[in-house]
């Protein structure tokens, strides 16, 4: 991996981060562990990689109106005690079937994504 | 209290299974709480901002986090960011549904292969 498609890669993540209220780290992991970063440490610099990610969005976002500061807030907080209860599980459960159940979900939400918007 | 259970699911998803939790995040407070597509989306970013720095805090005490590959791939991806919410503003919320939904079967694809 050159360090030129790094920085392709980064700013792609980028573009949907900002686009559709994601951190990236989807791509961010997998072009990490390309650079040559073990699976942990690739994971733990995505997080970090995220922070600026995030920063610009939510700048760009807050600038149009589209940013809810208190729901935001708790959403984060919540979400870092799920975070250490899912650690917990993760070291327990299969992986290959996680990614399949998680899947799964992802499909069924995109359906009822859609079909909302259909309905509207 | 849907807040709160949302923002639990989300971080016990982003630890099982190694994604953000916006793609969490995202859908559920459209359909759970009937957000617009662009708020759901600029409040996740504002959320996500939260559960990256605790885990950044977490994991680069324990000396994991190489902050030079951070900046690597992070500072790219803030330009993108910013394009990436841009270009979001000029979509209507049905079609950034239909791109966002398209979006998230292209991710379980992604998990699945």
């Amino acid at each position: 991996m050159t360090l030129a498609l790094a920085v392709v890669l980064g700013f792609t993540a980028g573009i949907a981060a900002g686009m559709f209220g994601v951190g990236g780290g989807i791509l961010f992991v997998p072009t990490l562990i390309a650079l040559g970063l073990g699976q942990v440490e690739a994971q733990a610099t995505s997080l970090a990689a995220i922070l600026p990610t995030v920063a610009a969005g939510t700048w760009r976002q807050a600038s149009y109106g589209n940013v809810r500061w208190r729901p935001a807030l708790l959403l984060g907080l919540a979400s870092v005690v799920g975070v250490q209860v899912g650690a917990q599980v993760a070291l327990a459960v299969p992986e290959v079937a996680l990614r399949r159940l998680f899947a799964v979900f992802l499909v069924a939400v995109a359906t009822q994504v859609a079909w909302r918007a259909r309905a509207r | 209290m849907k807040l709160a259970l949302i923002g639990l699911l989300s971080g016990f998803m982003s630890a099982l299974f190694g994604v953000g939790g916006g793609i969490v995040v995202v859908p559920l407070l459209i359909l759970l709480l009937a957000y617009r597509p662009h708020a759901a989306m600029g409040t996740s970013l504002a959320a996500i901002g939260i559960t990256a720095l605790a885990g950044t805090i977490t994991f680069a005490i324990a000396g994991e986090v190489d902050p030079a590959h951070a900046l690597l791939v992070g500072v790219p991806a803030a330009a993108g960011a910013t394009l990436g919410a841009t270009l979001q503003q000029r979509v209507r919320a049905r079609e950034l549904s239909y791109l966002f939904a398209a979006f998230l079967v292209a991710i379980a694809v992604w998990l699945l292969v």
